[in-house]
């Protein structure tokens, strides 16, 4: 694994490299923006990967709660299965497609509703126990990196073409900066509370803030934005070489988010090792004090 | 002409911010292995 690493740091590097070279010079200028639009190479990108990262928080976090007990562990799975399942069936049905947005396919729909079950077993699966906890505030912390980006290079791109740097009162924007918030204030409460309560409360939280997700996701649809509608997915057009570079880049950054979060996984293991064993070195060292044997001050 | 130095700090704030990120990790990463050390020393 730890040599696994540095190879896949420098095809990462070599990927993001490349995609940079698509972004600059391969993908065509665009007729009314010019050439800076190609920030949406790196704003978009972004913006998806920090949603990405988001589910993964919230389905982390879900079984982090579920898993207090037996009972409520069997009840989520159980949950989870019969909401992909009606999820999917539902999205083919006429009454159900009326309030489906217009442009917005109902096959990408369900396969969307099908990754909450796919994601929720094979997370459980790959991270048991603590380790969900430690993967929600690791994908936490690198989604808020990714969604701080959107926030700075989304009002450095409105300024030229808008002629503003922020639109107060638009929903996308408003939604956005909310998410942001929202995470911000769960990493907040991790850092700084130490009670024994802090995972379940982080967790509940990250459940609620979850929801902000999809109502910036389809805001530029149900809303009359000063963001621009979608070009993907929502019955709008795109160069298909403009395209072929915003998924390029977006590859480029998923691999990216991928190894960050790595790093990120492994610093948090490292901390709780070192917390237990100053927990340890305490306990010692009140054993002692107390004349007692260590083996049974820690029973 | 204006437009594009937009684009070149867009490109450049996103990756000044990975860079803090990065750096920050480095950091958490080097004081957790000295204490790592530290509590070594003390068993």
């Amino acid at each position: 694994m730890k040599r696994l690493f540095p190879i896949l740091s420098i095809l990462t590097a070599i990927f993001l490299a490349y995609a940079l070279y698509q972004a600059w010079w391969v993908a065509p200028t665009d007729a009314q923006q010019g050439d800076v639009y190609r920030i949406i190479y790196y704003h978009v990108p972004s913006a998806w990967t920090a949603f990405l990262l988001f589910f993964i928080n919230f389905i982390a976090s879900i079984q982090y709660l579920a898993s207090a007990k037996p009972s409520t562990r069997t009840a989520a799975k159980w949950i989870v299965t019969v909401v992909g399942v009606v999820g999917v069936i539902a999205c083919f049905l006429p009454a159900v497609q009326r309030l489906i947005p217009a442009g917005m396919r109902p096959s990408a729909v369900a396969t969307t509703v099908l990754l909450i079950p796919i994601f929720y077993f094979v997370i459980g699966w790959l991270f048991p126990g603590d380790r969900l906890d430690v993967l929600a505030v690791t994908t936490a912390e690198v989604g808020v990196v990714f969604c701080t980006i959107v926030l700075v290079t989304g009002p450095i791109w409105a300024r030229p073409v808008w002629g503003i740097w922020w639109a107060p009162g638009d929903i996308r924007l408003t939604s956005t900066l909310v998410l942001w918030l929202i995470y911000v204030s769960y990493l907040v409460l991790r850092r700084f509370s130490n009670s024994a309560q802090t995972q379940l409360l982080a967790a509940a939280l990250a459940v609620f803030g979850a929801l902000d997700v999809p109502l910036v996701y389809f805001s530029i649809w149900f809303f009359r934005t000063q963001h621009p509608q979608p070009v993907i997915g929502g019955g709008g057009s795109m160069d298909p070489h403009m395209l072929h570079t915003l998924l390029i880049s977006w590859m480029a950054f998923l691999c990216f988010a991928f190894l960050v979060c790595w790093s990120r996984f492994r610093l948090e293991l490292l901390h709780r090792e070192i917390e237990e064993a100053h927990a340890m070195e305490s306990l010692a060292g009140a054993a002692a004090g107390a004349s007692l044997p260590l083996s049974r001050s820690v029973r | 002409m204006n437009a594009v130095k937009f684009l070149i700090a867009a490109y450049v704030a996103t990756w000044v911010i990975h860079g803090v990120y990065l750096g920050s990790l480095v950091r958490r990463f080097r004081r957790l292995r000295r204490e790592e050390r530290e509590v070594g020393k003390g068993k």
